[in-house]
């Protein structure tokens, strides 16, 4: 049971508060920027190129200005006597807005089409003519590495090959050495498929430049709408759109997961329309479009060692990663970290040798990518550590349960310092995984696989124990663009004590209106109910870097909880003063400040709040606000134990997930009802690239699965009845001890799932198989192997 | 996702369709439910310059029994089925199939007609129509004609429908007594069309025999297809594990699907030859126990 400090009129943390964002959106009231129209908006469509790799030889409008309705049709050209055909992407590359001469990925943005309505825009892009002059593309990034390849961004001067960047992080000699010596060291090539946040809402703007006021205001579909204002103004300030003169408003988003980071050309086109014709300029994406063109998460080939002992003692890991960005870096990742926090990648275990490197590689495919529901590569570096290690319980023979139990850090040993670098906070593994073992039922389980594999059925079991690094984070690493990675909360109290409170972040269906409420009622007393949350509008909101990778409630909840606590203090000093004590001889419980001894003697927070804009003390600032800008001192450790049991169909292959275990350790929890339903969420994310969804590629760059038909978004059908629990290990140097939970389910589903189909297969000779597992992939491997 | 320009009328009787359907010839596309011909209009896939919309034709859209028939009305929604007394009492083999077709937004919509009229042997309605050896009744200004559903399917969307016809009517024939049916497709996930799917229906004598058989199988073949030899493997035998186990081989390898992204054409027999073996035990259950 979570222990609640407030009662539930005042619903501080613990209390499971309904959502107040609820009542909008299960009444369909909710705001997105669909639902914005404007007096004399324009409508913008986009033609897209069918090839991957062309040169554009010949743009031919004639035909799409005679369409009724269509008012332009904009091109690279046009945009290039702005300077504003190409632009920086997060990670300082650069990317086209509109190609001048050639297109470098099938969906790219060729030209937009202007018109008086979006029926009248999308005729107009079927009547505009390209020419092309179609090239063999690059499309599998080892191939990209041939000297013999072409090289793709010929815009770079003296570039000579299809390489970005090398990273690596640990010690390679020594690694080397521990690895030779080794009793047993096993290795996989694991890929992690690119895939898509297909987010329910796609993407899409509202500009409206006032030419009058020299005026931009951007409604768009963003997690970050701070940044992006910034990011405009760097991107647009030579043409006179200076910081100040910028707007940008994130109404209600329909899911991010990352995918709401990036700029996007459209965003930047509708821009310079509506600033050269002085009209709104609404683009909503299509779904195609947002799955073939929009950023697409991971897509990293891996190969992961692991060395060891007899006896199952971890000595040392070793990872090697390629990772395809498509023909541009345009990740959505802090600036010095190109390969994201994929250096969690040691894993939830106590051994002090690694090694990891990455090369990043340009191909002919959209670019990316971003953090899907996860802080920066964290799930492919969970994935590449939880599969290899049952990989090594394999190869020793040792149950996968109690070969993690005999290598976990152990809670004394926090803070943990991993090999790769990082200071673990804090945690307790083997109660997470001996609570999980406990509620499915392990031992039993372990006695039925064994009597199911005599009669030759196929039964699985897979464990996942995964050590996620979340709430990016402390200034000293980490930037966006040089923009450190605090974040933040106003707070202002009104005369009759009640708040809004305002952040730099943008919740996307997390429940911040609730949540960060919530923070608020337990830090000042005011009940959760009283306290309105705004997001989104840099006109109100104070500067902050917005939300993804689980960091709002390490930063942004931190700041509200100091900002409450700026105020209690104020609060204290005007309570002394009313009740004419020294401050030192009150007492808080929440909502009230009283005389020790004298419980009779008190004031609530609502007078004292009252008594700040009537009754304030001589020489005291009057009013109650406190702003505050957190810069996290270290990053946050959730972590997690989640067992997967899947029962294979003997004769189609179908895999059943019967029973899905995750116990979770988010820290002090805020709102039970709230993190059940992350994870719920972030568990669905999890199955998805477990055993549907994956983009596939024909060697012409064509991508074969760019809609909904093929591309396989699981739904509640294929969703198991998922059993979830949690264990509490707060976080030492968080203000209220959160860690974060978004990303949790989604980075360490996919191994305990791929975990368990290769449990169930291991008696057949399968040691691994690459997600998404799916029955045609088992049929695939059995074939190969003979089997059948 | 947004169609090209298009005209559309919505007639208030059938002759007022088909007179439209005859003055427009191949520019005109008759809109049932729409859920495969919309999908298809707003990739820009289908462009058809005028839609007749016959949704408010009155007297389309029935489930009855009249002369050894059960007749289901062109425009009779896959929900209808679902809800119907009749078909839950004797044809467990249409409600196998309406938990599989897509989601229930399309079922609300989607018609028996259309599912068969767009020939395409990835839809599920096609091979069960196989299985119960339907008739289809199409009628034109000159008049109707039946046509069994043997000859029915042609090509890849390509069916017995001329060029001013419209299927107003499918008869399945009443089932003799110690009959029994059923249907299951495999899928990628809810929704998608079938990696492969089986329609069975077989009558028994009271001596286990099997009297009738009818074998129909879904997204094997370019047109639905009817498993002539598993059918005839079967048909005056008494049904035993090996039979069956021989029957479901013959489909698998009579069949004819196509590499794809659902998987090879030699894991997709795998599949024909589990689930034809399944439904026919299944159905040979229901049949016992009819």
């Amino acid at each position: 049971m979570i222990q609640c400090k407030t009662s539930k009129e005042i619903s501080g943390m613990g209390h499971s508060m309904k959502r107040k964002e609820d009542a909008r959106f299960i009444q369909g009231k909710g705001h997105y920027v669909d639902d914005i129209k404007l007096d004399g908006m324009l409508y913008m469509d986009i033609v897209r190129s069918p090839y991957a790799y062309a040169k554009i030889k010949n743009i031919n409008i004639e035909k799409a200005m005679k369409v009724p309705g269509v008012v332009a049709v904009v091109t690279g050209k046009d945009l290039e006597k702005y300077n504003l055909h190409w632009m920086p992407t997060l990670m300082s590359d650069t990317q086209m807005v509109l190609p001048t001469d050639t297109v470098m990925y099938q969906a790219q943005e060729v030209a937009a089409v202007i018109a008086t309505s979006r029926y009248a825009a999308a005729d107009g892009v079927e009547a505009v003519e390209v020419d092309y002059d179609v090239m063999k593309p690059v499309v599998d990034p080892f191939k990209a590495l041939d000297p013999k390849a072409p090289v793709l961004r010929t815009d770079k001067p003296g570039k000579k090959d299809n390489h970005i960047w090398h990273w690596e992080v640990g010690d390679k000699k020594k690694t080397e050495e521990v690895f030779k010596k080794a009793d047993v060291v096993v290795k996989e090539k694991m890929y992690i498929p690119r895939i898509h946040v297909a987010s329910i809402e796609t993407c899409g703007c509202v500009a409206d430049y006032d030419k009058v006021n020299n005026h931009l205001t951007m409604y768009m579909t963003t997690q970050a709408p701070h940044a992006i204002r910034t990011v405009i103004a760097l991107v647009a300030g030579h043409v006179g759109l200076t910081e100040e003169k910028i707007r940008v408003i994130s109404p209600d988003i329909g899911g991010g997961f990352g995918g709401k980071v990036p700029v996007y050309p459209g965003y930047v086109i509708a821009i310079a329309v509506s600033f050269l014709v002085g009209k709104p300029v609404k683009w909503i994406e299509d779904r195609s479009e947002n799955l073939q063109a929009d950023s697409f998460a991971r897509d990293y080939h891996m190969e992961v060692e692991m060395a060891g002992t007899k006896d199952g003692k971890i000595l040392a890991t070793r990872f090697k990663v390629v990772a395809d960005h498509g023909y541009a870096d345009a990740q959505a990742a802090p600036s010095k970290f190109p390969t994201g926090l994929f250096s969690i990648a040691t894993g939830s275990y106590d051994y002090d040798t690694t090694y990891m490197e990455a090369d990043a590689i340009y191909t002919n495919k959209p670019p990316g990518g971003v953090a899907y529901r996860c802080s920066f590569r964290v799930t492919e570096a969970v994935h590449a550590i939880e599969r290899i290690t049952d990989r090594y319980a394999l190869e020793v023979k040792m149950d996968p349960a109690e070969l993690r139990m005999k290598n976990f850090i152990k809670k004394e040993q926090f803070p943990w310092k991993s090999p790769a670098g990082w200071t673990y906070d804090s945690g307790d593994y083997h109660q997470a995984l001996k609570k999980a073992m406990d509620v499915v039922g392990y031992e039993a389980l372990r006695k039925e696989q064994a009597e199911k594999r005599k009669k030759g059925e196929l039964m699985g079991i897979g464990i996942s124990s995964f050590t996620e690094i979340v709430g990016a984070g402390p200034s000293r690493d980490f930037d966006i663009l040089g923009i450190k990675m605090f974040d933040s909360a106003e707070i202002r109290v009104h005369p009759t004590g009640k708040a809004i409170a305002r952040f730099g972040t943008k919740s996307q269906g997390q429940g911040h209106e609730t949540t960060y409420a919530q923070i608020i009622a337990e830090e000042l007393g005011i009940p959760a109910e009283n306290i309105q949350v705004e997001e989104g509008d840099t006109d109100t909101a104070p500067y902050g870097l917005g939300t993804y990778a689980s960091r709002s409630t390490p930063t942004a909840g931190a700041a509200a909880a100091i900002a409450a606590r700026k105020l209690r203090d104020k609060a204290r000093k005007i309570a002394a003063y009313l009740l004419e004590v020294s401050e030192e001889d009150l007492e808080w419980e929440p909502g009230v400040f009283f005389v020790k001894g004298v419980p009779e003697k008190k004031k609530t927070i609502q007078e004292i709040v009252f008594a700040a804009y009537t009754n304030h003390p001589q020489g005291m600032e009057a009013g109650f606000e406190a702003t505050h800008y957190y810069d996290p001192p270290n990053l946050t450790f959730p972590f997690g134990s989640y067992i997967c049991v899947v029962d294979i169909d003997k004769e189609t292959y179908e895999i059943k997930v019967r029973r899905f275990v995750a116990i979770d350790d988010c820290g002090n929890i805020i709102n039970p009802m709230i993190v059940q339903g992350q994870v719920h969420g972030g568990l669905t994310q999890g199955i998805a690239p477990a055993m549907y969804e994956e983009f596939i590629y024909d060697e012409d760059g064509n991508i074969l699965n760019g809609t909904f038909m093929d591309y396989l978004v699981p739904t509640a059908v294929e969703s198991p009845s998922w059993e979830t629990g949690h264990t509490i290990t707060p976080s030492p140097h968080h203000p209220i001890g959160a860690k974060g939970v978004g990303e949790s389910p989604t980075v360490g589903a996919p191994p305990a799932i791929a975990n368990a189909i290769v449990d169930a297969l291991a008696p057949l000779g399968i040691t691994h198989l690459d997600i998404p597992i799916t029955p045609y992939k088992i049929w695939k491997a059995l074939k190969e192997k003979g089997k059948i | 996702m947004i169609p090209a320009p298009f005209d559309y009328s919505t007639p208030a009787t059938l002759k007022e369709a088909l007179t439209l359907l005859q003055q427009l010839g191949d520019d005109a596309k008759i809109l049932a439910g729409g859920h495969s011909l919309i999908p298809m209009m707003k990739l820009r896939l289908a462009s058809p310059a005028h839609l007749i919309d016959i949704n408010k034709i009155p007297g389309l859209s029935y489930i009855k029994e009249e002369g050894g028939y059960l007749k289901i009305g062109a425009m009779t929604r896959e929900v209808d089925l679902e809800e119907s007394e009749i078909i839950r009492k004797k044809f467990p083999i249409f409600i196998d199939a309406s938990k599989l077709i897509a989601d229930p937004q399309v079922r609300n919509l989607g018609t028996v007609g259309g599912n068969i009229a767009h020939g395409d042997a990835a839809n599920d309605q096609p091979a069960i129509m196989l299985a119960l050896r339907a008739e289809v009744v199409i009628t034109s200004l000159e008049g109707e004609r039946v046509v069994p559903i043997d000859e029915f399917f042609f090509g890849f969307y390509t069916t017995a429908v001329q060029q001013g016809e419209i299927l107003t009517e499918i008869r399945i024939p009443t089932p003799s007594k110690g009959t029994g049916s059923a249907y299951h497709k495999m899928e990628r996930k809810a929704g998608d069309y079938a990696i492969a799917g089986a329609a069975v229906q077989v009558s028994l004598d009271g001596k286990g025999t099997c009297t009738q058989i009818g074998i129909g199988l879904t997204n094997v073949n370019a047109t639905p297809m009817r498993a002539f030899r598993s059918e005839e493997a079967l048909k005056g035998k008494k049904l035993s594990a090996d039979l069956i186990e021989q029957a479901a081989q013959l489909a698998a390898e009579d069949c004819n699907p196509s590499d794809d992204l659902r998987g090879s054409a030699d894991y997709k027999r795998t599949i024909v030859k589990a689930l034809t073996k399944r439904m026919i035990h299944k159905a040979a259950e229901r049949a016992v126990n009819s």
